[in-house]
């Protein structure tokens, strides 16, 4: 093999019980280079990346890996962290209650004579947080920090086992902007000490600055490697998805009518004696058949204010709801649903999904009572109509409506959590992040979806980070900072600026 | 051209009868297999008086009070909970029952409905604490486990309360008539295939795939045998007792409503993840308490059998029975983290630890080497089972 290239993979294979997933991926790296993978979610980028750092191990695929000319032959992820390959998951796996120094040397601690050393642990700590440009004391507890300061924690980690290559999965999706530049910021700078990256993203502007090329992968085939300066997002998207998408954002005519939902004055603390407010006097209206946008940083509070009118705010919290002109108290989820207000939660694994249950039993969850006759007995002919109708509707790709959902991908499981609440037929709809970690062809599904949901009169409210999506879709959108609101704009010619504009103006 | 043909069926070939395989739970499999080899050790330790039909009469009667408690115990831990308080509760029924068949001499049915009553507010007790209260079913049901044995020591002054009246006994040493037993057998098995065929059509109608014609009608041919056999074993002895009349009702009504019911699904849609159920309307905290209260009735009908094998109540009765429910449970296949496990395998899990029990009590093993055993047991059955998923 050829010494050239810091990493190979050739002829990459790799089958789960007879489906392949892999089939002959080409991938190489460079030293001191960021070669970002693009591909819709189930494509084989995440798959391709275990194969890597030892997840599947050495004898479980086909194909060659050299990496430094070696032929490498991982046992597990130790192996490859050993000799210098490191993944940062998008799910952070710090240890919450322990400080950033010892998270850093879990497992490797620093010890003379059987006792923690730790004046020389701080100081190596002190040194790769000074590397990663996060100011703060190597003591601090990791879950006082934010979850972008705790990504770079973990990168920090993963330099202090000698890293060269760093695989970083899908790293800026809890991110906000800003986070997001230092993070790449970072990059840059651990590219130009020498340090290779393979970069996940769906955020292609991202992928479009950070990267020296491009790999893409589609159905578990390599598509293509490109140099990044001579590739538009387009040519990503058509490569990624195999057909040209003309549009983004698929916006559709629909007729708004009056007020139907006045909310507020909300104001949410999560508990008595908290200082700050997660959620401050936002007061707004909800007008039906349209789609509302809610912008804001993170922790501006969008979330919060979400689940005050669903009930599900862990916290002490006031909210007054006015549901078509009459006062209405909610103070649960099931009571959010019997009026029908349907809330899809932010984080898809820890709120959305039953993981073991199957497709089916998850899609059927929140609407049991309608299949339940005399003594609680489910009527299973009409579950399974009900089951076989929603798959169809939401086009959820699945081998069958029994397979546990855990093993559907995130666009797939997204669409199944749509697909419980749907079966409501609520009159107002939240979704909060409704297209987080999912790839442009299952974007595109949910956004036609939102369309043809607000035709039949339903109400939308959608949460998102990603400011393009919040100006593609929403009629309105509200602009939230620091649990207050900022302003409601008509979605008219409204730039990303305007919208940034209003979340920071003094008041 | 034919080469590849005949590959490809061999293939197709081969997966069908592994994919038949697997359709035939592998844990059922084990489960059965251990059955056969525990029964197979004791018939020729014993010189083939295990499996009289004298002994496997009492053996049945020694599972339903285990399989009754783990019915309750497999939906608690399904949930996600625990319940360490069974042992004492039952134990604290029995005797209650006891004292107002003994002391106060009440006629039977008023002390059944009293002990059941008792027996699902003490469920209740435990319910409210845990999903109400927020305090951790460990804690709750450890602090029952104490007091209830405490209230039990106090209300009987520490002794035996003896002996109960001949009504009493009824319960748990009375036979069914021969016939009837045929009877109902040979009905129950015909509802259920019929059943059976009901739910394939309506699957294929939905299509769904269903298990291989065969596969199925040899599971219900076993299963057919396995009953019928099982009852002209006993009917050779005094007939089926009630207990277990009673113990293959409760299973069927609890199997029906685990697996049919909404009240069911939600159960294990909670022990998946409770905040997807709370998040999908459910009321988790009513759902748990409803578990715990039927725990508490089910523990309340184990305490009237036991009070009436026993002919008494003692202040020491059902000690460590909560260890025997848990045990049969995770035995069973039921995971201790929640929503996953089902009926028919903690009550085969009973079976199990009842028939090492009265092996062993046969052969006279020392109770302290009949405890190392079963322990060891109940760890040899979990690590099995996670070293098989772990392959998997």
């Amino acid at each position: 093999m050829s010494t050239a290239s810091l990493l190979n993979m050739s002829g990459i294979v790799k089958k789960f019980s007879g489906v392949i997933a892999l089939n002959g991926v080409n991938f190489n790296l460079e030293k001191g280079e960021v070669v970002s993978l693009c591909g819709e979610n189930g494509s084989g980028k995440s798959t391709l990346m275990k194969v890597l750092t030892g997840v599947h191990p050495f004898g479980s695929y086909e194909g060659d890996i050299y990496y430094k000319g070696e032929l490498l032959q991982s046992r597990n992820i130790g192996d490859s962290e050993e000799k210098g390959i490191a993944i940062i998951h998008q799910e952070l796996t710090l240890v919450k209650e322990l400080s950033i120094l010892e998270n850093i040397f879990l497992g490797a601690e620093i010890s003379r004579h059987g006792v923690l050393d730790h004046s020389a642990m701080y100081k190596q700590t002190k040194a790769l947080l000074t590397r990663v440009k996060l100011d703060v004391d190597p003591d601090t507890p990791v879950r006082t920090l934010g979850v972008g300061q705790q990504q770079l924690v973990e990168i920090a980690k993963a330099l202090s086992k000698n890293a060269e290559i760093l695989v970083l999965d899908e790293p800026s999706a809890p991110l906000t902007e800003s986070e997001t530049e230092v993070l790449l910021a970072i990059v840059k700078q651990l590219r130009s000490e020498g340090v290779s990256c393979v970069y996940i993203s769906h955020k292609l502007n991202e992928v479009k600055e950070i990267s020296d090329r491009i790999c893409v992968i589609r159905d578990g085939e390599h598509i293509g490697t490109q140099d990044a300066k001579q590739m538009t997002t387009d040519d990503i998207i058509s490569m990624m998805v195999g057909r040209e998408l003309k549009e983004l954002f698929p916006r559709e005519e629909h007729d708004i009518g009056e007020p139907i939902l006045k909310v507020g004055p909300v104001t949410a603390k999560i508990s008595k004696a908290a200082n700050l407010y997660q959620v401050k006097d936002v007061s707004f209206e909800l007008r039906k058949g349209e789609i509302l946008g809610v912008a804001g940083l993170v922790g501006s509070g969008r979330t919060e204010l979400m689940q005050c009118i669903y009930g599900s705010y862990n916290g002490v919290y006031e909210c007054p709801i006015e549901l078509n002109g009459q006062s209405i108290k909610i103070r649960n989820p099931e009571q959010a649903l019997s009026q029908g207000i349907a809330m899809v939660p932010e984080d898809r694994k820890r709120h959305g999904i039953v993981p073991i249950m199957g497709v089916g039993q998850n899609i059927t969850l929140a609407g049991l009572s309608m299949f339940a006759g005399l003594g609680q007995a489910l009527d299973e002919s009409a579950e399974n109509r009900a089951i076989k109708e929603s798959i169809a509707r939401l086009k959820v790709k699945t081998a069958g409506q029994e397979l546990a959902i855990k093993s559907l991908s995130g666009g797939n499981q997204q669409k199944a959590i749509l697909a419980k609440f749907l079966l409501l037929e609520p009159g107002i709809l939240i979704l909060d992040e409704p297209t987080r970690g999912i790839d442009v062809g299952a974007k595109y599904e949910i956004y036609k979806l939102m369309f043809e949901l607000v035709k039949q009169g339903i109400s939308i409210i959608m949460v998102s980070s990603e400011l393009p999506e919040v100006l593609g879709i929403s009629d309105r959108v509200l602009v939230m900072h620091e649990g207050k609101l900022k302003g409601v704009l008509e979605n008219q010619g409204l730039t990303q600026e305007q919208v940034m504009d209003c979340a920071l103006a003094e008041e | 051209m034919t080469t590849q043909q005949t590959t490809i069926s061999a293939n197709s070939q081969g997966a069908s009868v592994l994919d038949q395989l697997k359709q035939i739970k592998l844990q059922v499999l084990v489960m059965f297999a251990a059955i056969a080899v525990i029964m197979l050790f004791f018939y020729f330790a014993t010189d083939g008086s295990y499996l009289t039909p004298r002994n496997v009469s009492n053996l049945l009667r020694q599972t339903a009070i285990t399989g009754i408690l783990a019915i309750g115990m497999v939906y608690v831990i399904i949930s996600a909970e625990i319940d360490l308080s069974v042992g004492s509760m039952m134990g604290l029924l029995g005797g209650a029952a006891a004292i107002m068949d003994v002391w106060w001499g009440l006629p039977l049915p008023l002390t059944v409905v009293l002990t059941l009553t008792a027996g699902f507010l003490l469920g209740l007790w435990n319910g409210w604490w845990v999903a109400y209260r927020k305090v951790p079913s460990f804690i709750v049901t450890l602090a029952g486990l104490l007091a209830f044995r405490g209230i039990l020591v106090g209300i009987t002054g520490g002794s035996t309360v003896a002996p109960t009246s001949p009504e009493m006994s009824l319960i748990g040493q009375s036979y069914l008539p021969n016939m009837f037993s045929m009877i109902a057998s040979i009905g129950a098995l015909s509802l259920f295939f019929v059943w059976q065929q009901r739910l394939r059509k309506q699957r294929e109608a939905h299509g769904l795939s269903n298990p291989a014609m065969t596969s199925d009608v040899l599971k219900f041919g076993a299963i057919a045998i396995f009953a019928l056999g099982l009852v002209f074993l006993l009917n050779d002895y005094r007939g089926v007792p009630f207990p277990v009349l009673l113990l293959v009702v409760l299973m069927l009504i609890a199997a029906f409503i685990g697996k049919k019911t909404a009240f069911g699904r939600r159960i294990y849609a909670i022990g998946g993840n409770i905040e997807a159920a709370r998040l999908s309307g459910i009321n988790v905290e009513a759902t748990k308490l409803k578990v715990f209260a039927i725990n508490g009735l089910l523990v309340g009908m184990a305490g009237l059998i036991l009070a009436s094998r026993l002919g008494a109540g003692s202040p020491s009765a059902g000690n460590i029975a909560e260890l025997d429910a848990i045990a049969a449970c995770v035995i069973g296949g039921t995971s201790l983290a929640g929503g996953v496990g089902t009926v028919f395998g903690a009550v085969l899990g009973a079976f199990i630890m009842a028939s090492l029990d009265n092996g062993m009590s046969m052969m006279d093993v020392p109770t302290y080497w009949q405890s190392i055993i079963k322990g060891s047991i109940l760890l040899l059955a979990v690590w099995m089972d996670v070293a098989s998923k772990k392959r998997a």
